[in-house]
Parts: structure tokens; sequence; C-alpha cells
């Protein structure tokens, strides 16, 4: 019998990540069920699945990629098991006493814990660690766990989709955002954000302030509790950048940073900054794409 | 209807993480403390709920003495009354917060009846530990959907919607059932002065429940190493701009 590790697999790099890492956990074979094997998704019902293969296999550990699915459905399958979750690690040392290194704050912090478990799961934090080349999981024959589920396990259930509303480029994958805190002052103070965003072909994000006075709608956030963004340069207009704003933009390229103030801490974790005023200076920028075009 | 949140203290971190000198916790004593952000809106949503539909609303929290704070603040918005299971503020694994949370809401049951529905955040703001709502889920047998955005009683049932790719997923859940969500699902209202002074006399049950055994254990924290970046100062006021366009020119995005 191999001492084999098993991850729920989804479409993308964290689950190749997650399912590259869990080589590490058993003697390097590595089994998986896809979060498709129920369509559409249903969580308890994979994590039921992922319950009945993890003891057949009599798997050393579970994995999955920490995201919105993966954190999902491994902690129902925690819950059903009785057993720790350690969500979004990015490091782990899987000897007797299994010791794992995990985000907290979005990332901004990290805690070293131990995880008294005989069979671990953790979710792997995205883009935490990388994927090398191997043949890849030897995918988990689930029918039987299909045929055998309990009702019970198919409550929750996906009923219907919502496409999502069409033009553009969302603001998770946009190449450009330009960022507005509160030194933007308003909500009419957005307009030369918007025009400068617009020069660029890029989205518009603001700071958690922003969403909380109203001036721009949720879906605009860029933060811990908003969008993670990884665009080739972000701009950062009148945003002090707190820990809450910085666990969203961390991913971009480039950070540029417009604030009045020097002292900032978004000035020390930019790559570029000015100094001014973002009611004079990104009005110029705009100007000065304008002239040269 | 009866409508349970749940939430949790948090420090709010400004810029920068600081230890205690053991780091074994955030050095929260300059900082001030609010509702976990996902939280708020769970609060926000209870409070309309219970405005649309009738009935109570109830907020629990396990925390330390001082969480009664944030209870305060959600009766200043319209929650009812209050639960604080009460800690010496060592930090509780998720395993042992779901099942206090569990205990405290069946003992309430059973002597004012059933929550429709229990809300939760998403994941807490420090810990993010994703899991307790559903751990409670389970321990009560009830159906539930995680980070959630939109949330609507209809009924016997409550709609849930979950972003997916832009788009969204949509559930229909029998109640009673427990929902977990996330910042945006509603823009929470800001406390009233009179709603303020309500609060300070609405009730607050406390009880003090055993710290089981941990077995996700904290050994330390780290604060990551820095951005890495090196910041160049391109220039000071509008005067700046040729040498930002110039930069924006460089790297092909303007």
């Amino acid at each position: 019998m191999t001492a084999t590790a098993l991850v729920l697999m989804e479409e993308g790099e964290p689950s190749e990540q997650a399912a590259f890492f869990a080589r590490g956990w058993g003697d390097g074979t590595v089994h998986s069920v896809g979060v498709d094997a129920i369509k559409p998704y249903a969580p308890d019902a994979i994590a039921a699945i992922l319950q009945r293969a993890a003891d057949d296999l009599k798997a050393v550990a579970v994995l999955a990629a920490g995201t919105d699915r993966g954190n999902d459905v491994m902690a129902r399958l925690a819950a059903r098991t009785g057993l720790p979750f350690a969500a979004n690690i990015v490091a782990a040392d899987p000897a007797d006493a299994i010791e794992v290194t995990r985000q907290r704050w979005g990332g901004s912090l990290l805690e070293n814990a131990i995880l008294i478990s005989g069979r671990p799961l953790v979710t792997v934090a995205p883009y935490a660690v990388k994927a090398g080349n191997w043949p890849g999981p030897i995918a988990v024959d689930v029918k039987r766990y299909i045929a055998e589920l309990d009702p019970r396990d198919m409550v929750v259930q996906v009923k219907e989709h919502i496409d999502p509303p069409g033009g553009g480029v969302s603001l998770a994958e946009a190449k450009v955002v330009v960022s507005g805190g509160r030194g933007v002052g308003s909500k009419e103070g957005f307009a030369i954000i918007e025009e400068l965003a617009g020069l660029l072909g890029g989205r518009v994000g603001c700071s958690r302030v922003v969403t909380s006075a109203g001036w721009r709608p949720h879906t605009d956030q860029v933060g811990q509790t908003g969008t993670k963004i990884s665009p080739d340069i972000y701009i950062a207009c009148g945003i002090s950048g707190a820990t809450q704003h910085m666990a969203g933009c961390k991913g971009a390229k480039r950070i540029l940073a417009i604030n009045a103030d020097a002292e900032a801490p978004i000035m020390s974790l930019a790559d570029y900054a000015v100094v001014g005023d973002l009611k004079e200076v990104v009005p110029a920028i705009s100007a000065e794409i304008r002239k040269n075009r | 209807m009866r409508v349970l949140v749940c939430v949790k203290r948090v420090p709010f971190t400004g810029g920068k993480m600081v230890l205690t000198a053991d780091s074994m916790a955030l050095e929260t004593r300059h900082l001030g403390f609010t509702i976990s952000p996902h939280e708020e809106c769970g609060v926000e949503e209870a409070v309309r709920l219970i405005e649309a539909n009738g009935g109570e609303s109830v907020v629990l929290t396990l925390g330390p003495p001082e969480a009664a704070e944030q209870l305060r603040d959600a009766m200043a918005l319209g929650i009812d009354r209050a639960i604080h299971l009460q800690t010496d503020g060592q930090e509780w694994d998720a395993q042992a917060t779901s099942s206090a949370i569990a205990e405290a809401v069946r003992a309430d049951e059973s002597a004012s009846g059933p929550f429709d529905l229990i809300v939760f955040g998403n994941e807490s703001a420090d810990a993010g530990g994703y899991q307790v709502g559903l751990r409670v889920a389970y321990a009560l047998g009830r159906p539930c959907a995680t980070g959630l955005k939109g949330v609507k009683v209809e009924g016997l049932t409550v709609r849930c919607e979950q972003d997916v790719g832009g788009g969204r997923d949509v559930y229909a859940l029998p109640l009673p059932a427990i929902v977990t969500v996330k910042e945006g699902l509603n823009l929470p209202r800001y406390p009233s002065v009179p709603g303020r002074m309500r609060a300070a006399r609405k009730p607050v049950a406390t009880s003090n429940p055993a710290r089981p055994e941990s077995q996700l254990q904290l050994i330390r924290l780290t604060v990551p190493g820095g951005s890495g970046r090196q910041t160049k100062l391109l220039g000071t006021g509008p005067s700046a701009a040729p040498a930002v366009v110039g930069m924006l020119r460089e790297i092909g995005v303007a």
C-alpha cells in the first residue's frame, strides 16, 4: 500500500500548485477528486466523496487550493470528520508533529502552528508555492461514491447561475488599476480617477474607506475583504496603505503611489512615488498622456 | 422570525503589523477594535431581516470581556439582545469556538425557540480559518452556504448568492439554515445616538465556557518580509507628470 495524499482539483493554477505540493506528504503518490465530480457544485457531496476516498486510500493527508471552493469543501470535510483544518498554508513540515505555516490577515501575518491530527486537512494559499513538471495526480474513480451518496448531502447545491455583467475586463484581471482612497474626498472626486483609468484602458479601484462611505460600489474595492488584483501597474491615489488594502494589491507587478503625505505607509511599499495632492497630480498625468498622443 | 448573527472582535490594524515580545499575538495596546468586516454586513442583514419580517435578532460573540463593546455596537444598529461567551483572552481554535457556539445555540433555542437563520462571516479578519460557520452547521444538522453576497428569505427557504468568476451561483436552502457572508452583501448603516442609548439598556447574557485543548496550536507569529520593492521618487506635485508618463510608456501601458 502506498502512502498517498488526496487532493481536491479545480480548474486553474492554485489547484495545480496544491497537487504538486501534496507530493511532499506521503511517499510522493497523489490521488485526486475533481470538484466537478457532481455538477452543478454540491459542496457537502464533494466533501462526502473526499471522505470516502480518503478512507479507502488510507490517505495520509487531504489538500485543496485555498480558493473559495477549496476552503468551502475542506471546512465541510473537517466538520464531518471532526478533524482540525488549517486554511491557506504556505509551507509545511509533514513529520510526526506536523508544523504548518499559514496566512492570517489575508497574508499580512504568518502563523506557525502544530496541527494535531491523524489526517491533516489543509488548503494551500494560492500562488504561495510553485508547481513543477510531473505527471499529475491519479484520478480516483468516484462512481461508486456518487451512487452511495446520502440525499442529505445534496441539499446544498447550486440551482442557478447568473452570468457576469458584460462590458470590459474584471478588476481581478485588469492590466492597469487606478484606485482612489480617502484622499479623493467624495464620490464626485472619482471623476479624475475614472479619466486616468480610461486613458490607460484600466479599471477603477478603491480602498475600504471609500466603499464604507458609499462613494463606490463594493465590487471596486481592492483589499483583504475586496478583490485581490495582479495588474502590470497599480496606481494608488490618496491611499495610505493599511495592511487591509495591501493584502489586495501586493500581487501587482508595480505600484505607483500618489499621496500628499510623504510618510504614508504606502510610500515605502510602492515601486514609484509622487508626493503631492492627487487632485493636481492625477489631472496633470492625464493631460500629459493626451499631449503625447 | 428569529435570526442570530455571530461576530468576532478584531483590532484595526492600520499600516503595520507589530507583534508582542513573545511573538504569540499582535500588539494591540495602541489599536482600536471592531467587528470583523464580513460580520458587520451580517449584523446589518440580521437587522434588515427583522425589520422586514418582524421577530427577534440576537448577536453572539466568543471573546474577552472587552468584546462586550462589539455586542453593544451590534445592538446600537438594531439587534435586540446579546449572548457573550466570555473567554480570558486566550485564543480559541475553530473547533473549540464552534462547539461552544453550537452549545449556546441549543441552549437559547430550547428557551426561546429555533433560529430560522444563523449568520456568520465567511472568515474572520484575523485568524482566517474559514470554518466556524460550517462546523456549527454540521453540529446542528443544518444546511449552510458560504461566502454569500446575497441573502433573501423567501417563505420557507433562503436564496443565497455567491460570487464566482464575476458571475453568481445561486442556492436555495430550506430553513432553518446557516449562511456565511462577505463584505459587499450590503452597506452597513452607522449607529444613531438614540440607537446607542437603547443598546446600553439591551440584555447581554454572559457565560464562561471552558476552553478545550487546541488541535491547531499556535507556536509563533511572524511578519512576512518587506514587499521587496525599492521606492523610486518620481517627483513632487503636478510637475512629476512627465516622469510618471515616461515610466508608464516604458512598461507599455501608456
